[in-house]
């Protein structure tokens, strides 16, 4: 594979935080690849990281009391951790846009939705605020925002959550960005207008050529809009994979576990499976693989040493050569371990 | 039935004398042992037709029986007193429903103690059972809300309810705002005492698959109408309120090649302002198949086969 595919390329992140409580090592290794005009979803639980490791991509960790300690992300080949924030701030909302969980909050409620907008026009492209208004107009109708020429003049707390998103969305892609950041985008919106918002998210990735990173809990969410899956468990990548042997080989027991406490929709209702017990506390986390104490396959190996990540061979039938690497950090896949259901091939 | 409301209504009146219509006219009823699941939008109503239901709201009109007596439409103090050991609600926030400031002992041990006139430490044995029972132990009597996760709270709030030994659990949303795998954890514990304890279930939730799981029949609201009600399994894999149908087709399934044949969401539109509703079909501004008396006619709840009751025009 070459490396021109990649828009973005994280290595070995590691981020802590100070608490009064002591040091929080909130993303422990966290390494993974964006492919052009791709979407690539991470997925996990609250605490896992997910949020702390684009928001570190993104320089919005406060610091102190957070810190990065480890690793190193490209855009193209430019580096974004450890960077001065003028280097910072070109490369923020032009050539990464971001789009956040809670749009009430996320935007200012002094401005106007069309002065919000115009604002990331007037810096990072040097427009005049007249020839701003034209693009702000022109993006809000991209979005199909109802009324846009109404929204211009409005406040956040005169539109619904729906109208907000795609106001935030305008934002994000008004520089014309090559990443676009996605960060729980329609956990706070009802299903319904969730379905429009994500037909939105994947028209313009068609036709602005975005690559998306999606952070989402929801794993049909996940089917419905990724290429890629990586996903994260206590500060770590478990697993990564092309979301076909993401969903049907999964290869990590933390990933059989969450699909397995889903309600599923054949038609025999059957009993929810229950991953026993919490994450562990990230204050301390285990020295070695942080599901132990979870995983229904432990060995006495799991509690000793951390796993390697393992590259799982491609199904026979597939095309490997244009397909992200199948990854699982589990001793599971060690060469010797004993078979168990996330080895097996068959479609689960 | 356990409890019924008829015709139940609640409105908000806000400042200009506008309206408010949160619950219009909602008929709706819970046998004993039965778990009903309620579901709709933001704004369909639900939270408002659970709260009134038990009287944390009064009602602006209809009126609700418990075993065949009519409740009062406005609560005293003392109304609250006598129907706490019947009916108990456990709400949707696990971090704002629990007082900060008290332990998980006084928290559990305080309807008993109000119920029973007794002090708190006669309670322990008891509180400490119904710990256990939630999956928690007694090691955490001592201890504040803060020092728990939000599933470990809503367990909290769910011993908090039970202990009482209710009849009717009104589940306000209770797995909405918890991950996934700790959903599952709830929902099961839930089912498992509802079934052990031979409890009524108002189930209100915006996630159909859940509701799904947990329910025996199916009520769906939408701005603050009862659209369609009938045995869960039916409303879930044969919707016939195109309302209905719509809701249950946008919810994205965990299966890529199934996601990969979805058809673009037919739902134009959102959920309109509920303030000062017309007489006419609640759902009719983004109905696909919306005929025109639809925007003239408000269409009552009526069975259209055995045990399924819809509120449309063109069925």
């Amino acid at each position: 594979m070459n490396s021109t595919q990649y828009v973005l390329e994280v290595d070995n992140l590691a981020v802590e935080f100070d608490t009064y409580g002591g040091v929080v090592q909130a993303v422990r290794d966290v390494s993974f690849k964006l492919r052009k005009g791709k979407t690539l979803a991470i997925v996990g639980e609250s605490g896992c990281g997910k949020s702390v490791t684009v928001q570190s991509l993104m320089g919005l960790i406060p610091m102190p009391p957070g810190r990065i300690t480890r690793g190193s992300a490209r855009l193209g080949g430019d580096e974004l951790l450890h960077i001065a924030p003028a280097a910072l701030n070109a490369i923020r909302g032009k050539r990464i846009g971001m789009i956040f969980q809670d749009p009430m909050s996320a935007l200012n409620p002094t401005m106007s939705i069309g002065a919000q907008i115009a604002e990331t026009l007037v810096v990072h492209r040097g427009m005049t605020a007249s020839a701003a208004r034209t693009e702000v107009l022109e993006l809000l109708h991209l979005t199909q925002i109802p009324e846009p020429e109404q929204r211009l003049n409005q406040y956040p707390f005169e539109c619904s959550g729906g109208m907000l998103q795609r106001a935030m969305i305008a934002m994000s892609i008004a520089c014309k960005p090559e990443v676009l950041i996605a960060d729980e985008p329609t956990t706070a919106l009802d299903v319904t207008i969730q379905a429009q918002i994500l037909l939105l998210l994947k028209q313009l990735q068609q036709s602005h050529g975005l690559s998306i990173i999606l952070i989402t809990h929801d794993l049909g969410v996940v089917a419905h809009m990724a290429h890629d899956v990586a996903v994260m468990y206590a500060g770590q990548v478990v697993e990564s994979a092309p979301v076909d042997d993401l969903f049907y080989r999964p290869a990590h027991p933390y990933t059989l576990g969450l699909r397995a406490a889903l309600p599923g929709n054949d038609p025999q209702k059957q009993r929810l499976q229950i991953i026993p017990g919490s994450p562990p506390d990230l204050f301390a986390p285990p020295p070695a693989c942080a599901f132990a104490d979870r995983c229904p396959h432990t060995m006495r190996l799991c509690r000793s040493a951390a796993p390697a990540t393992y590259t799982r061979p491609p199904p026979p039938a597939s095309q490997a050569s244009t397909n992200s690497a199948h990854e699982a950090r589990c001793w599971l896949h060690h060469p010797q371990a004993p078979s168990s259901p996330v080895r097996s091939s068959a479609a689960t | 039935m356990l409890i019924e409301a008829t015709h139940l209504q609640k409105f908000f009146t806000l400042n200009g004398g506008r309206r408010v219509h949160a619950v219009d006219d909602v008929s709706l009823g819970i046998a004993e042992h039965e778990v009903v699941g309620l579901v709709g939008e933001s704004g369909s109503g639900k939270t408002t037709f659970g709260k009134t239901l038990i009287g944390l709201y009064d009602k602006s009109g209809g009126e609700v029986r418990y075993r065949g007596e009519v409740l009062p439409a406005r609560y005293t103090a003392a109304d609250f007193r006598q129907q706490a050991s019947e009916i108990q609600i456990i709400f949707q926030d696990p971090y704002g429903s629990l007082n900060p400031r008290m332990t998980i002992f006084e928290i559990i041990a305080e309807g008993l103690r109000l119920r029973d006139h007794c002090s708190l430490a006669s309670t322990r044995d008891k509180v400490v059972y119904w710990l256990e029972r939630v999956g928690l132990s007694a090691d955490h009597l001592s201890r504040y809300p803060h020092e728990f996760s939000g599933g470990q709270r809503q367990r909290v709030g769910i011993a908090r309810a039970l202990i009482v030994e209710p009849k009717l659990l009104v589940c306000d949303e209770p797995i909405s705002a918890l991950d996934v795998s700790v959903q599952a954890q709830v929902v099961q514990l839930l089912g498992e005492l509802q079934e052990s304890m031979g409890l009524s279930l108002l189930f209100i939730a915006h996630d159909l698959s859940m509701v799904r799981h947990v329910s025996d029949r199916m009520a769906v609201m939408y701005l603050g109408s009862l659209i369609e009600l009938g045995p869960t399994e039916a409303v879930y894999f044969r919707p016939l309120h195109p309302y209905t149908q719509l809701l249950i087709a946008s919810k994205p399934e965990p299966d890529p090649a199934h996601e990969r044949q979805r058809q673009d969401p037919l739902i134009k539109g959102e959920i309109p302002s509920p303030i000062d509703l017309k007489p006419r079909c609640r759902f009719a501004g983004r109905c696909p198949k919306a005929e025109p008396r639809c925007f003239v006619e408000r269409p009552v709840l009526r069975e259209v086969q055995p045990a399924r009751l819809v509120a449309c025009h063109l069925l």
